[in-house]
């Protein structure tokens, strides 16, 4: 087993967000998750679906909910080796958003583009 | 073969601790190994010894710890979200290890498949 | 070998099995557990959903979760079918990852 390690298998992760940032501790724990899985040196690819979308939203003010805003932290990811993020068009447009409303740069995608990339992978944590 | 189990749920809000159970049990019962059971968000929870159920219920935490003593499971409470919670070794259920998020990628890594229970 | 995709919330009360049947691929296998077992039933609104999607992924119950609700397992949507936990592990043995729809 140890020797697997040193080989270093790299499988392909992809954690898939489905949920807005505060109304649930989701969003955040699962940046927590993604950094930790940076450091294991795993194709890590990070999805945002549905209300997902949400947690890339731009001028995030969190003061008045008295919780701390973590959106800087996406901005980060990129520090962290962690480039593959992807949205789908068609929950922007339910929501009513467009790209320029997202404070990273993402590959946004058909939902049909979305579900062969999951396909594709080894582990997928979603929340 | 090696399966993971990922618990996110606590205790009787949901019935997701008690799945993640009946299905480590029958992956047991078909010769499969589990590599590591983890707890992350409120799944934490499943490992706090103050949790004590009417005789009539089932006790998730207990029957967690024994079947770890029986089958000599790996169960991991996340250290993050533990703290959080307030989760720690002082109030910690036998059978259960608090270890960081690590474990958790390394179970992702090793395990042939990652099952997840609960959101 | 395509995936497995679990849903555990009901489809009257979360949308996530809508979700799943959109994004999964055809040929992937979709196990029904917990709250989600309702979504299997003849005679719901969405039975005729479910019907069509059984045509495009292999579809699952856990019967456990049904008997407990008191739906009876004889009266899943044609093409569904009804495994217990063992069949839960077969399904996640025989597939090339399990993604969770919570």
């Amino acid at each position: 087993m140890e020797e697997e390690m040193e080989a270093g298998v790299v499988k392909k992760f992809m954690y898939v967000n489905r949920k807005q940032p505060y109304g649930t501790v989701y969003a955040l724990e699962v940046l927590e998750m993604v950094l930790i899985s940076a450091a294991f040196d795993q194709d890590v690819h990070l999805v945002f679906t549905d209300d997902g979308v949400l947690q890339l939203k731009k001028n995030m003010a969190t003061e008045g909910i008295g919780m701390k805003n973590f959106s800087k932290t996406y901005r980060a990811l990129e520090g962290y080796d962690i480039e593959k993020l992807y949205v789908d068009q068609e929950s922007l447009d339910e929501r009513g958003l467009t790209e320029d409303d997202l404070l990273v740069d993402v590959q946004v995608v058909s939902r049909a583009e979305m579900a062969k990339l999951m396909d594709q992978m080894d582990v997928v944590l979603t929340a | 073969m090696k399966f993971a189990v990922l618990v996110n749920e606590g205790p009787f809000n949901h019935q997701a601790s008690d799945s993640a159970y009946q299905f480590a049990k029958a992956a047991l019962a078909k010769g499969h190994q589990i590599f590591r059971v983890f707890f992350y968000y409120d799944g934490v929870y499943n490992a706090s010894k103050l949790s004590e159920p009417p005789t009539d219920d089932r006790n998730v935490v207990a029957n967690w710890g024994k079947l770890a003593e029986e089958h000599k499971l790996d169960l991991v409470v996340c250290v993050a979200a533990a703290l959080r919670r307030g989760i720690k070794d002082e109030n910690l259920a036998a059978g259960f290890r608090i270890s960081g998020l690590g474990q958790l990628i390394e179970a992702g890594i090793q395990a042939d498949r990652l099952v997840t229970f609960g959101d | 070998m395509s995936q497995l995709h679990t849903v555990s919330k009901s489809p009257f009360e979360r949308t996530n099995l809508q979700s799943c049947l959109k994004l999964a691929t055809p040929g992937a296998s979709i196990l029904l557990y917990e709250d989600a077992v309702i979504g299997a039933m003849q005679g719901t609104s969405l039975a005729d959903a479910i019907a069509a999607a059984a045509k495009t992924f292999s579809l699952h119950v856990l019967g456990p979760d049904l008997a407990a609700r008191g739906l009876d397992a004889a009266k899943v949507v044609p093409g569904v079918k009804v495994v217990d936990y063992a069949g839960f592990v077969d399904l996640a043995a025989e597939a090339s990852a399990v993604q969770a729809w919570c």
